[in-house]
């Protein structure tokens, strides 16, 4: 038995030219899981909530709380919660489902070997590269929304002294860096969950791997809820007004 | 040397000096978040998810070095 580890997803089959990875297929099964479930709670809302509702409620409600406690005001808080509770929610089902028991056995025949079916979502680097350009991108406009396109550029590229325009290239840097250090984080975690657990599998079937599994889910649930955060803590950092700049706007 | 056995080496070496750092950085998160739970246990509630939540952040250059030793080896 040899273990089949490889960092790019396999390709299990083409539409055309276009490869259709086993990543893909599983991330779409859960963009579907979540709609239907969407869907089914939509369509069945009652005064009295059923448990599924009565759990919804509970996440929405302690999420919302949560980004409020952060971002400090209501109305900024109901402008970002929705791009907090959808990184969360997907990251988080992406993460729990490879936890199914019985995916890693399903497989198909492929030219070198079987070619497994399941891979985790996060444990694929263009899924998470997305995710992050996304939460980046985000952060940039809102920057660019709050302090109008001068003052953002006016932060990266500042003449008043050769210290703060060493800052400023400083920042530009920075800026550049979130973008590796939230995506190999996450992608990082997961797929090294999965390495351990094949290679504890590998090792002693039996008994052994439990407790790495029982970390796998902690790990799951963290980098989740940490890659929300984070995004969270970016847009509150790019949307606050400095107080110099308050004063500048006043005196106008 | 054979490319293997490099390989090999700089994935053990990447990874065991990679962790030196978080490792640390991870003790101290938890030593304080104890201290601070036996300072004031009701407390503990809000505490331990930040901890958790800093303790993921300090990890990630560990992470780094995990991905670059898998590269190595599997890439």
């Amino acid at each position: 038995m040899e273990l089949n580890i490889s960092i790019a997803p396999d390709i299990l089959f083409y539409i055309r030219s276009f490869p259709v990875t086993n990543s893909l297929i599983w991330s779409l099964a859960i963009s579907g899981f979540l709609i239907a479930i969407t869907f089914v709670i939509r369509f069945s809302l009652k005064t009295v909530p059923g448990k599924l509702q009565n759990i919804t409620e509970i996440i929405i409600e302690e999420s919302f709380s949560f980004v409020r406690s952060v971002i400090g005001s209501e109305e900024k808080a109901k402008k970002v919660f929705p791009l907090f509770c959808t990184l969360f929610l997907f990251i988080l089902t992406a993460n729990v489902f490879t936890f199914i028991p019985g995916q890693a056995a399903l497989s198909l025949r492929g030219g070198n070997g079987p070619l497994p079916v399941f891979r985790a979502a996060m444990a694929d680097y263009g899924m998470v590269l997305v995710l992050t350009m996304i939460s980046v991108l985000t952060v940039q406009i809102v920057a660019i929304a709050v302090h109008g396109p001068f003052g953002y550029l006016g932060k990266f590229f500042n003449f008043q002294s050769p210290l703060k325009f060493f800052l400023g290239l400083m920042d530009i840097v920075g800026e550049l860096a979130k973008v590796l250090s939230l995506s190999f984080r996450l992608f990082g975690n997961i797929f090294a969950g999965e390495v351990l657990g094949m290679v504890m599998l590998f090792l002693i079937p039996f008994i052994v791997p439990l407790p790495f599994m029982f970390l796998g889910v902690l790990t799951a649930v963290v980098q989740a809820f940490v890659f929300a955060t984070l995004t969270l803590v970016f847009i509150t950092l790019a949307s606050e007004i400095e107080e110099d700049e308050l004063v500048e706007q006043a005196s106008m | 040397m054979e490319t293997e056995a490099v390989k090999a080496i700089a994935a053990g070496l990447a990874i065991g000096l990679g962790a030196i750092g978080p490792a640390i950085g991870e003790g101290i998160i938890a030593s304080k978040a104890m201290e601070a739970i036996g300072r004031n246990p009701e407390v503990s509630s809000k505490i331990t998810p930040l901890m958790f939540v800093t303790m993921a952040i300090t990890e990630s250059t560990g992470i780094y070095a995990l991905v670059i030793t898998l590269i190595i080896l599997f890439g």
